[in-house]
């Protein structure tokens, strides 16, 4: 029997506005711990929240650039239960009015592109961080506990691991380019929650699902489902059953393991926030918000491939992060060509990036550094041999290229009268070579090339090099 | 009319970690019933016509700006903790 597979993915986002969503406490990633919490968050008696309205401007924003139809009349409703990590016992979010619905978004696997529904986008409070200490007890930080959250979750319309992968590259892309979120599943303010089951081919009815947990990174992500997409194969093939579970992925056996069977649905008994009143999003507000919806990656990658002409890979690569493109952009804006600063950002950039494991941001080169680079290199100033050493330069310490070249003496020789000089003392010198060149040795030209450059130290301008050694032994 | 039945009685006992004996759970099935049974008078009001209400005060949209502001340090944020360390809410550990 051969088996379909259905994965439908809930994704946590979280906000970065500067306080929390229902209290002023500082929104912080990295503080000591209790350090950003107050009574409201701390769900003393007696106190009140009041709604941050920059946690609904960004949640609409996110909805927004997600193609999301946003709600007019919408509200918010408690979620009970009882954990350590929300010492309310209830958690504020949104039942049966989510800021957003019926969106979608285009992902793009192994050549073709494919179209993935986002059944909704409701706002909700973060809860505070659990360490278990494997003495019995645990201990909670409160710092996370009220940080706006928007909760997307897709329409099972992924139908493989692969997939899944890219609609969480999709969405970690087009959400960072909004500004609403800084999207580091390492720091938690992107989390992921899988549903996967299978289905004999040619049936409508879905299957009993499992759901994934501890996903803690995309690649995670996709082996968890491989995994747990060869094991509900096997239970079925088997005359199985699949029971409807929640499995935690492990990254050192790379399997899925049972946390536990889930009985019924969960009783969460929602009921309208009482302390919160309802929201009104007329369409003025909506419409300020989608004024403020900045290009995103679909049309920046187009807009490189149409009006810069880069090819599309470049065009791809540039626009992965919001960083990367941005960097692009000023670096053309500071003067440089197009294709010249994709070369340099996706070669040299990206190789010191990813070996020094640093952003962009963290690194002293500017896109105005960079630019001048290019221009020094394309208008013969340095070769780009040398424009390597001011790289080098650059990216550690900054400073102005036309200065660093300079300082390091690495000004190119492209002086016509200089070079012919120089090379026609070290023709002279190497006779047997011209005779060898006349009769039709290469190798004799690289020999004296390299004798050129050996004695002006790097510095003479190899093309033009070629030419003269060329054109003076030619005259012998 | 309602009829709450002992399993929902004790099914609701659980959800709000609530220790009930036998004997309440039999006499609080009995006294729910009359309470929901009551509450359905309601139903006789025709409000066909009538939009729920999710909210008792006629006000909407009640935000603030996104100032962030510090309130108290995590000495007061601990001092009512029955148990703390490091800095950190001390809880007896819960499974998942």
């Amino acid at each position: 029997m051969n088996f379909e597979t259905i994965i439908g993915l809930e994704v946590h986002v979280e906000l970065k506005t500067k306080s929390k969503i229902f209290s002023p406490s500082p929104n912080a990633f990295g503080a000591e711990p209790n350090e950003n919490t107050n009574p409201i968050d701390l769900g003393y008696p007696g106190v009140l929240p009041v709604l941050n309205k920059e946690a609904v401007n960004f949640a609409m924003k996110a909805a927004m650039a997600l193609n999301c139809e946003i709600a007019t009349h919408t509200k918010f409703d408690r979620k009970n239960y009882f954990y350590p990590d929300n010492p309310k016992a209830y958690q504020i979010s949104q039942f049966d009015q989510p800021i957003g619905e019926n969106g979608w978004i285009e992902i793009e696997v192994d050549g073709y592109t494919k179209k993935i529904g986002i059944t909704r986008i409701h706002m909700e409070e973060d809860a505070g961080k659990l360490s278990h200490t494997g003495d019995g007890y645990s201990l909670v930080d409160y710092n996370r506990q009220g940080t706006p959250l928007i909760e997307i979750v897709s329409e099972p319309d992924l139908r493989t691991p692969a997939e899944a992968y890219a609609y969480l590259e999709k969405l970690r892309n087009i959400i960072q380019y909004t500004g609403v979120s800084d999207v580091k599943m390492e720091e938690g303010s992107l989390r992921c929650d899988a549903n996967i089951s299978l289905r004999p081919i040619g049936q409508e009815k879905f299957g009993t699902k499992a759901e994934l947990k501890n996903l803690n990174s995309f690649t995670f992500v996709q082996k968890g489902l491989e995994f747990e997409e060869k094991r509900q194969q096997k239970v079925l093939l088997a005359g199985g059953e699949i029971l409807q579970e929640t499995r935690r992925y492990d990254e050192s056996t790379k399997e899925t393991i049972l946390m536990r069977i889930k009985e019924g649905a969960d009783d969460y008994r929602y009921f309208p926030e009482p302390d919160l009143v309802p929201l009104y999003i007329d369409d003025a507000w909506k419409e300020r918000i989608r004024a403020s919806i900045p290009e995103l990656p679909d049309a920046r990658k187009a807009r490189y491939i149409n009006e810069l002409g880069l090819p599309a890979y470049d065009a791809m690569v540039l626009t992965l992060s919001v960083e990367m493109s941005d960097f692009f952009e000023a670096t053309l804006k500071a003067g440089a060509d197009a294709k010249g600063a994709s070369n340099w950002l996706m070669g040299e950039v990206s190789a010191y990036l990813n070996k020094q494991q640093k952003d962009l941001a963290d690194i002293a080169l500017t896109p105005e550094g960079l630019s001048k680079m290019i221009t020094l290199i394309e208008n013969g100033t340095i070769s780009s041999k040398m424009a390597k050493k001011v790289f080098a330069e650059l990216v550690e310490n900054g400073g102005d290229p036309e200065q660093i070249v300079k300082d390091k003496g690495l000004v190119q020789i492209s002086d016509e009268g200089q070079l012919t000089e120089i090379i026609t003392a070290i023709l002279d010198q190497n006779e047997q070579s011209v005779i060898d060149f006349k009769n039709g040795k290469d190798r004799a030209l690289g020999f004296l090339v390299g004798q050129v450059m050996k004695q002006t130290k790097g510095q003479a301008n190899p093309p033009m090099v070629n030419k003269i050694l060329v054109a003076e032994m030619n005259k012998r | 009319m309602s009829e709450i039945t002992k399993e929902q009685v004790l099914h609701v006992a659980h959800l709000a970690r609530l220790a009930i004996t036998d004997e309440e759970a039999e006499k609080m099935t009995k006294e729910l019933d009359a309470i929901i049974g009551y509450a359905e008078l309601l139903n006789e009001l025709d409000t066909d016509n009538v939009e729920p209400t999710t909210h008792v005060l006629d006000l909407k949209n009640v935000m603030r700006e996104d100032e962030p502001r510090k309130w108290i340090d995590r000495e007061d944020a601990l001092k009512n903790a029955p148990d703390e360390k490091n800095g950190q809410f001390r809880v007896p550990s819960i499974l998942d």
